[in-house]
Formats: structure tokens, C-alpha cells, sequence
């Protein structure tokens, strides 16, 4: 099944990025495909590679690049919500005079339309949030 | 018969933008309408549902001046200008919160909690904040 995600709050603070995490595991484990994974609201800050948790505790930014590398999986940031929250890619640095860009790697920043085209295409779209 | 732009038409789905939350507090109502505007672009059945707190986003009345945030919610009576016209709310939400229709500062339909657990079956995409 083509499965598309939507992802509502921050790592760590909230479960719903583990959650996300763990069942695109599961969904690419069982032959699925995952048509994008957006982020949204505080999920945006799942992408910063500026992060650094402790030793002992899980990376959730690093474990979504390995997903993105490993199995191509489009994680797209939704670029309103990361302007509010501090998430920038070379291009938007540049252009908003920022002197540096904190996107990690496999996360790409585009637009909310991002999000309408992945429930348009995907069979289902699954929500993680309150 | 069908035109030549009608033919490239592409997939139309029912999505319903479920808006739980009150409009100020947290970012979800606001982010939510950003999203419902760009849906709208994409020629899709759209509707909206207010219930819990989320009843209050289309209060008639709001004042943010004092809490210092941009007052949004005219934005909700522009919708129909880009044709999404399905609005509901749920009538316990509502009820229970002492508000009507009357207070609503855009025209809704109110549903039972019943009647939109029918209405949510309908739906190919559903999309809560």
C-alpha cells in the first residue's frame, strides 16, 4: 500500500515522532511504500542535525536520515512552519541572511502543497499528534 | 462532452480538516487554516469540522489585543471566497461550551456526534490538529 505521513509535533517532547519513526519501520519492513513523510507544526524541528541528545538516548533526527538514505523516503519540512521555528536549508539562509543553515541530511524544506499532493497520491495518510 | 482542461483533471478526494483546539494557546488553529488555504488550491472536496475547544476558533467577537497575537479568525469568512463551504460543528462541542449558531462568525451546519461519525466514514483524508 502506498501510505503517506503526516508528523505534528517535536522529537522528544511528544511520542509522535517515535511513533512515525517506528511504523515507517514496520510499513517498509512489510513491503510498503511510503510516498513522503511531511512535517508539520513543532515536527518540524525533526529535522534539525543541530540537535544533540544525550549519549544514552535515542537520535531521532539521525534515525530518520538513516531511513531517508536507506530507503529513500521523502521527508519534506513544511517551509512556513520551519521559518517560525528556526529550520533553514542553505537556500532559505541565504536568502533570509541567515550565516547558516541547520537542515539535516535527507530532510529537503517545500511548501504545504507538499502535503495536499501526499493525501491526493497515497492511499492513506496517517496523522501523528495530540 | 467533456473539454480538453476538464479531461486533465486529476483525482478529487474528500478531505476534512478536523480543528480540535482553541484558537489561541497553541499554534494548531492557525496553522491549521494556512494548511485548509492551500488545500484549497488543489480543487478538492474540502471540509471543515470545529468540535472540542476548537468550537471557539469561529467565535464571533475575539479580541487578542491583550495576549498580543494576531486576531485570525476573519480569515474563516474569506473561505468561502475559494469555494470551501462545508462547515460543521459539533453540536455537543458546542452545546456544552454555551455557545449557537448565532455565535458562529461564519454559516456552519451542526451536527450530532453521530451524524459526523457518519460523515467521517465518507472521507478518503482526514486531518486533525
Amino acid at each position: 500500500m502506498k501510505l503517506a505521513l503526516l508528523v505534528n509535533e517535536g522529537p522528544y517532547q511528544h511520542q509522535a515522532a517515535d511513533s512515525a519513526l517506528q511504523f515507517v519501520k514496520a510499513a517498509v519492513a512489510k513491503g510498503h511504500e511510503i510516498f513522503r513523510v511531511f512535517f508539520y507544526h513543532d515536527g518540524v524541528n525533526n529535522g534539525t542535525r543541530f540537535a544533540v541528545p544525550p549519549q544514552d538516548d535515542r537520535n531521532i533526527t539521525v534515525e530518520w536520515s538513516k531511513l531517508a538514505e536507506e530507503h529513500k523516503i521523502d521527508l519534506v519540512v513544511c517551509i512556513a512552519a520551519a521559518q517560525r521555528r528556526g529550520i533553514l536549508d542553505e537556500n532559505e539562509a541565504k536568502r533570509q541572511g541567515k550565516s547558516g543553515d541547520n537542515i539535516a541530511p535527507g530532510f529537503r524544506i517545500s511548501g504545504l502543497g507538499q502535503l495536499i499532493e501526499a493525501g491526493i497520491q497515497a492511499e492513506r495518510l496517517v496523522v501523528f499528534g495530540d | 462532452m467533456a473539454e480538453p482542461w476538464e479531461e486533465e483533471e486529476g483525482p478529487v478526494k474528500k478531505f476534512m480538516f478536523v480543528n480540535r483546539k482553541a484558537p489561541y494557546g497553541t499554534i494548531y488553529a492557525l496553522e491549521s487554516l494556512e494548511v485548509v488555504l492551500i488545500s484549497a488550491a488543489f480543487d478538492q472536496d474540502v471540509s471543515l469540522v470545529f468540535m472540542d475547544d476548537g468550537v471557539y476558533q469561529i467565535k464571533k467577537g475575539q479580541d487578542s489585543k491583550g495576549i498580543g497575537m494576531k486576531n485570525f479568525s476573519p480569515t474563516y469568512r474569506a473561505l468561502e471566497g475559494y469555494d470551501i463551504e462545508k462547515l460543521f460543528v459539533e453540536k455537543e462541542s458546542m452545546e456544552s461550551r454555551g455557545l449557537t449558531a448565532e455565535d458562529m462568525i461564519v454559516p456552519v451546519e451542526i451536527l450530532s456526534k453521530d451524524e459526523l461519525t457518519s460523515l467521517m466514514e465518507e472521507q478518503d483524508v482526514i486531518l486533525t490538529f
